[in-house]
């Protein structure tokens, strides 16, 4: 694979699931980039990690697939990118956001918001309509512990979102033993309440069913044993937070 | 005309002549609101459908699942006496025979397909019925076979050409049963007597001469129809007076057809805004109350629930499950803009929340993206709590139909009493192309079924040599394919005409030569793989072209890919052309279907390695969808190829059956409702035809192949129908878990 594409124009992409119905609201054509520099251990597409694999697509080729499910992405949904870590291919958003909306397509970036607000990244933001930011943890050592990232960055970016008026949908994986804690949603608890344009917030419960792509790729499974997030710890947390979601 | 029961309806064309549209849109009211006017079932429904439930078990539990069979009386419109459920408790009356689920023999397809399902359930045909059959009245089947060429013969026992009608009945003739409750019969038996007189002309010809003889025996089963209902203690000779008696009035239309026929798919029509005409007045009257008219409903849609036909068990191979496809067309916009969505439309799909899910009606709502949100919602929703409804598009088929064309089967529409189609089964295009490679040599028995074409000799396959002698493969095919069903519709008309069903049609109708193809996407795959990618063929030691190995990736339909989409798209194309340079009977006219029902197990099961590497005996994708597995970019992606395939070019439906876990759809009840509708939406903007839908967990069928008896009305779509998914074979489970569930993780 060449390395000298201009990053503007081509993506290293994963793959697309064209009809995506839990990554923002309504339809949404997701598309899934190449690529992360984060380690979570709890991560369920391995696959996604490594950043040189993949393959590069061309902004065309990619807005063109995109355009070809308008028809089901009126009148509510819309474009999530996703990963990997899709900021990390900050300049090619930026592109395809500018086409998508032209064509008057709601677009969403699904990111844990570790990484450097870099003048690319702000001006993707501007082209965001929403942003699913999924908080790592609260808490700084153990989101070192867990992701292998100071979530300094993280909460930095997500000030950022709030001052900037951009919408978020908090997100975090709840995992039994890792994010559970009472003292640590508390604090999750205070720091969404900081930010203005929080939408919603969603516990995404861990679940082990993407072991299997570790274990195909020759790693070793870092949770093994830890138990799926159920229904009541789910629950528990939403309790905890006691956050009315805006629709 | 004039009866004192057309009182309160307005006037119009339709009192001067045979005319149900013209009487609907002059009365109906369209309704635009949601579902919070319903009603939940009353008491006596509650009763009434726990002993419906309780004979279905005393069914299931029986030999081969029949309860009991009348083996003694041939069965037509007015054989059997009266039978009833709970007389006291039903709204609604009527059964094919003198009790509940006990099936009638209809020997006039053909003797030996009822002599053998009695034997398979442990019975015997009465020795009397049996000597008239075998001595003095040759039937449907004897007829086909006397007249059969060798050709066809061997297309057919090679599996070239599959399921054809010609041991069982065609079915997919709806008749105009709205007309008995609107008109009664004695004005339908005028009005055929009238054309008898039209018919008498100059010169009796053939065709004059056949005709004739038609009508009279159209007039006679209108005749039986009366003696029928009589039995029951009902005078239909008269139009209905209100909603109860129009109900009625026009299941006992319905009742006569699956009395006289045992035909493959037994459709209803599109009669539930009809209908709601009569229960409009009479709720403004205030003879009637919400509660009443929904019992009413519910009662009828028991009746439909307990049709059954006595079928072998190879049949079940091919149709699993049951099925009669009662097929109800529901909704839909009028050609003037107003929606023909009525209170009504509600009540009959309200029957899977009353008396919970059943494959039966065939529930097919007429999709337009112009339908009111109210009801597009209801649908949605009770499609993700019942897996029973099926949508097609009332956007593109009402171009050419109009707005009173009901689906017939699955996925044919046809323009209520206005039109019929000779059913033509399929043929197997899968095994046409390994057919073309192998020069019309079977690829696992090695025998010369074809005359001899020139094999293909060289190690990698040519996609130019491979589409040449495709096409010219293509073109025997078509050939013996409309001989075939020339031959067998000739004899159906001859030895076991649908005498009720064409008397509530029009005497000037257009016919129908419904073809079919099976394996589209094998063969969409397998020229995609010759093309894009290195396809090395396998030869055994007689030359015979067994196995490929593909070399490299290419691209696969039902990825929105118009690399390999255009192919699936041509293919349509020419196969509909070639088909269309043959004469057919009755000059009908042809038309094409991508539909396989469940059939595409036995298909797949009957044809080889192919070249796009499905392994021989895998079951065919049903349909028009893609192999399992094969498309990787969502279900959206899947729509999109389906979409492709031209709706000019196969008229008679392009089916696709589309499985999705609640999860993936949606979030909340909300989510997925809304999801669902925008989908729908879309696809339909996009010219999809039909779709399947299906929501449910993988895991909740493997739970039900374990434990049959804890899901006695779970029920999933299948190609084109419903089914209680206990019902089908274990191969077929299996095909339905294999196949795609698009599922998030």
């Amino acid at each position: 694979m060449k390395q000298e594409k201009d990053l503007r124009y081509y993506a290293k992409v994963h793959s697309v699931e064209t009809f995506g119905a839990v990554d923002g609201p309504g339809i949404r054509f997701v598309l899934f980039l190449q690529g992360c520099h984060l380690e979570c251990k709890y991560c369920h597409n391995r696959d996604t990690w490594d950043i040189n694999g993949g393959s590069y697509k061309s902004l065309d080729e990619l807005f063109y697939k995109i355009i070809r499910y308008k028809n089901y992405i009126f009148p509510n949904g819309g474009v999530t990118v996703t990963g990997g870590e899709p900021l990390l291919q900050a300049k090619f958003i930026l592109e395809l956001f500018k086409k998508l909306k032209k064509e008057g397509i709601h677009t969403c970036i699904d990111t844990s918001g570790i990484i450097a607000l870099t003048d690319d990244v702000k001006e993707v933001l501007k082209y965001t309509d929403l942003v699913l930011l999924d908080i790592k943890h609260i808490d700084d050592e153990k989101c070192k512990e867990l992701v292998g990232k100071s979530n300094k960055l993280e909460l930095e970016f997500a000030k950022y979102l709030s001052n900037n008026n951009i919408p978020i949908w908090i997100r975090q994986v709840l995992i039994p033993g890792y994010t559970d804690e009472e003292q640590d949603l508390y604090k999750l608890k205070d720091f969404i309440s900081s930010l203005k344009t929080v939408e919603k917030v969603e516990f995404l419960p861990y679940h082990s069913i993407g072991e299997f792509k570790w274990k195909k790729l020759g790693f070793k499974y870092l949770l093994e044993g830890v138990p799926q997030a159920t229904d009541k710890d789910i629950a528990r947390a939403k309790k905890i937070l006691n956050f009315r979601d805006v629709p | 005309m004039k009866f004192e029961q057309w009182n309160g309806f307005a006037n119009g064309d339709w009192q001067t002549e045979i005319n149900v549209r013209d009487f609907i849109q002059r009365n109906y009211t369209p309704y635009e609101g949601d579902s919070s006017f319903l009603a939940g079932p009353t008491e006596k429904t509650k009763k009434l459908w726990d002993e419906v439930l309780e004979l279905y078990k005393k069914e299931h539990d029986s030999e081969g699942g029949v309860l009991d069979i009348d083996t003694k009386t041939v069965s037509t419109v007015a054989s059997h006496e009266a039978g009833y459920i709970d007389k006291d408790l039903e709204d609604i009356v009527g059964l094919q025979t003198d009790a509940p689920l006990k099936r009638a023999i209809m020997p006039f397809g053909g003797i030996r397909i009822v002599e053998k399902s009695c034997e398979a359930y442990g019975r015997k045909v009465d020795e009397e019925v049996e000597e008239i059959f075998h001595k003095y009245r040759k039937t449907h089947n004897d007829g086909v076979f006397s007249v059969y060429t060798p050709d066809i013969r061997a297309a057919r026992s090679s599996h070239l050409i599959t399921g054809l009608p010609d041991g069982y009945g065609r079915g997919r003739i709806i008749g105009d049963y709205r007309r008995v409750a609107l008109y009664g019969v004695d004005v339908l038996i005028e009005e055929k007597k009238q054309e008898l007189d039209v018919l008498n002309v100059d010169e009796l010809t053939e065709e004059v001469i056949r005709q004739r003889e038609e009508t009279s025996e159209q007039i006679s089963a209108l005749q039986a129809l009366k003696v029928m209902a009589s039995k029951y203690g009902f005078d239909i000779s008269k139009p209905a007076t209100n909603a109860k008696e129009a109900v009625q009035w026009l299941y006992f239309g319905y009742l006569g057809a699956i009395k006289d026929q045992n035909g493959a798919a037994m459709s209803l029509g599109r009669t539930s805004s009809f209908l709601d005409i009569y229960f409009e007045r009479d709720l403004k009257n205030g003879t009637l109350t919400e509660e009443e008219a929904q019992e009413i409903m519910d009662h009828f849609i028991m009746k439909l629930r307990l049709v059954r036909f006595l079928r072998t068990p190879e049949y079940n191979e091919l149709f699993s499950g049951d099925p009669v496809w009662v097929t109800e067309s529901i909704g839909g916009i009028g050609i003037d803009g107003r929606t023909l969505v009525t209170k009504n439309s509600f009540r009959i799909l309200h029957t899977l929340e009353n008396l919970g899910p059943a494959p039966e009606p065939n529930l097919t709502v007429l999709w337009s993206t112009r339908l009111p949100e109210g009801f597009k919602k209801y649908t949605t929703k009770l499609s993700i709590e019942t897996s029973s409804i099926q949508y097609e598009n009332d956007d593109l088929m009402r171009i050419t139909l109009g707005d009173d064309y009901g689906i017939a089967c699955c996925v044919s529409p046809m323009k209520i009493g206005k039109q019929m189609q000779f059913f033509g089964a399929r043929a197997n295009l899968a095994k046409t192309l390994l057919y073309a490679i192998n020069g019309g040599k079977d690829e696992k028995t090695g025998k010369q079924v074809t005359p001899k074409y020139e094999a293909i000799t060289s190690e990698y396959l040519d996609y130019n040599e491979v589409m040449e002698k495709f096409d010219q493969m293509m073109d025997y095919v078509a050939k013996i394919y409309i001989k075939a069903l020339n031959a067998i519709h000739y004899m159906h008309d001859k030895y076991s005409y649908e005498a009720i069903e064409m008397a509530l049609h029009d005497k000037d109708i257009l016919r129908t030569m419904a073809c079919g193809i099976a394996g589209l996407s094998v063969v969409a795959d397998s020229l995609s793989a010759i093309k894009y990618a290195k396809v090395k063929v396998i030869r055994d030691e007689n030359g015979l072209a067994v196995d490929y190995e593909v070399e490299g990736d290419f691209p696969k339909f039902g990825n929105d890919d118009d690399r390999v989409d255009q192919i699936a798209v041509d293919i349509t194309k020419t196969f509909m052309n070639k088909l269309r340079k043959h004469q057919t009977y009755r000059n009908s006219k042809h038309t094409l279907s991508i539909l396989t029902i469940t059939s595409n197990v036995v298909y797949g099961k009957a044809t080889g390695n192919t070249p796009d590497g499905r392994r021989a005996g895998e079951p065919f994708g049903p349909g028009a969808n893609p192999l399992h597995g094969r498309d990787t970019n969502g279900a959206l992606a899947v729509m999109n190829s389906i979409a492709k395939l031209p709706f000019d070019s196969a008229e008679d439906g392009i089916s696709y059956t589309f499985s999705i876990t609640p999860g993936t759809l949606g979030k909340t009840e909300k989510e997925r409702v809304n999801n669902l509708t925008n989908m729908l939406d879309g696809y339909f903007k996009q010219t999809g035809h039909h779709i399947n839908v299906n929501v449910f967990d993988r895991s909740l069928l493997e739970d039900a192949m374990e434990h049959p008896e804890k899901y006695p009305q779970l029920t999933i779509r299948v190609s084109g129908y419903a089914v209680h998914f206990t019902k089908l074979t274990r191969e077929q489970q299996l095909d339905v878990i294999h196949r795609t569930i698009h599922e998030r993780i």
